[in-house]
């Protein structure tokens, strides 16, 4: 197997929490190199303690497992610092459709520190855009608690880091 | 004094920190005021945990004296642990434990603040992911600063009382030691007389905003950064390894 293969064959691992769309989709899969028949992966956290992560290193060695190679290793970086932004319209598009508001932009603004200003978060059940926010924090840490003030539903926000 | 040296206490430290106030907040876990306060906290302690892996194991490589995260973590006595004081302070009512996290939270920001461009190139993409995570922390524990000060009058009396307890352990966060001054010197680390002066003015904008008084008081503790602790880590240790020390050869699967 090509290294581009390998990448492919990894790009099908849906992501543990939310199936719907992939580890590259959602840029956990940073790279893959093959030296002497050993292959060497690159994934990166969506969040310092993201408990996926170990899963997700789990699911790569099962789909790698008798391929041939002599060794396969999985390297977890910090950097490229994750983003939501690495998230495709297209990504985006289906966790829509399975429920979860997609992220924002992130602002250009640096500081971190600014709350977040007013946003608009449409509802992924009845496209209202009369939502409320309940906790920054939700199911996940990658996700916001949102309510809609108009079918009433509970949903998760995506949140943009 | 050796910079490898200071690099390694440093990330211990800093790690110890993140794991102490870990396991702290997750004491919440079951127990939060409201459902959300509950998510809201073990999300936290999760930030907190995974930063806290990514140092320690660094730590470990540093000079390679080869220890990983769960050694640091796991078989380590209290002596040994590095934390400041401030997060080994017990949770005591909820206003109690945001007034440690607010404390804290602002210290931690600023710190990452200023590493974002350390010229250790760990640090330095360890802040950059970090800082996204405790600015939720900071939003989070200064926003219940505010609706506790401005609040009720029984929310306000207790967590000006919160404020005026835990405000002895502030002063050790930064004591401005060899370890402080070698790294800062070398560009690694924020300057710490500047973390001061940027920790001092949020504390001051959210007190102020909140209603509360920012205590008087001048007399600070010390001990953590060097081993010295209060009784409250050795019973949140014995906790934490309990399962390692007594079942040495567990495992996960
Ligand atoms: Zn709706």
């Amino acid at each position: 197997m090509t290294e581009t293969e390998v990448f492919n064959v990894l790009s099908q691992i849906p992501d543990p929490e939310i199936p719907v769309i992939s580890i590259k989709d959602l840029g956990i899969l940073q790279g893959v190199k093959i030296e002497n028949n050993q292959v060497f992966i690159d994934i990166t956290p969506t969040y310092s303690g993201c408990p996926a992560m170990k899963l997700v290193e789990d699911l790569i060695h099962e789909s790698l497992a008798g391929k041939g190679f002599d060794s396969v290793q999985v390297i977890s970086k910090l950097t490229p610092v994750w983003t939501t932004d690495w998230l495709s319209d297209d990504a985006k598009r289906r966790l829509e459709e399975f429920g979860i508001a997609p992220p924002e932009k992130t602002s250009p603004n640096k500081s971190w520190l600014s709350a977040e200003g007013p946003k608009i978060i449409r509802c992924p059940l009845c496209k209202s855009e009369n939502t409320i926010m309940v906790s920054q924090f939700g199911s996940t840490a990658c996700k916001a608690h949102y309510k809609c003030a108009d079918c009433l539903e509970p949903f998760d926000y995506f949140k943009c880091i | 004094m050796d910079l490898k040296e200071a690099l390694r206490e440093f990330c211990v430290r800093q790690g110890d920190d993140a794991v102490v106030l870990s396991h702290r907040v997750t004491e919440w876990c079951g127990h939060g005021p409201i459902l959300e306060e509950d998510i809201a906290l073990s999300n936290i302690g999760l930030d907190l945990l995974g930063q806290c892996q990514s140092l320690l194991n660094y730590a470990g490589q540093i000079k390679g004296n080869g220890r990983t995260a769960d050694d640091y973590v796991y078989r380590r006595p209290e002596n040994l642990f590095k934390n400041c004081l401030l997060v080994e302070q017990e949770n005591g009512n909820y206003a109690n434990t945001i007034a440690r996290h607010f404390f804290y939270d602002v210290y931690h920001f600023y710190l990452l603040e200023g590493m974002q461009d350390s010229k250790d190139e760990f640090l330095r993409g360890f802040a950059q992911k970090s800082i996204k995570e405790v600015a939720y922390h900071i939003r989070h524990s200064s926003n219940w600063v505010l609706r506790f000060g401005d609040g009720t009058e029984e929310s306000h009396a207790k967590i000006q009382e919160a404020v005026d307890f835990i405000w002895r352990y502030t002063g050790e966060m930064f004591e401005n030691d060899e370890i402080h001054r070698t790294l800062a010197e070398a560009g690694i680390i924020p300057d710490y007389e500047t973390l001061k002066s940027k920790w001092d003015a949020k504390v001051n904008e959210i007190l102020a905003e909140a209603t509360l008084i920012r205590p008087d008081q001048t007399f600070m503790a010390t001990g953590g950064r060097t081993g010295i602790h209060s009784e409250k880590l050795g019973f949140l240790l014995s906790e934490m390894q309990y399962l390692v020390r007594a079942y040495p050869d567990a495992k996960w699967d």
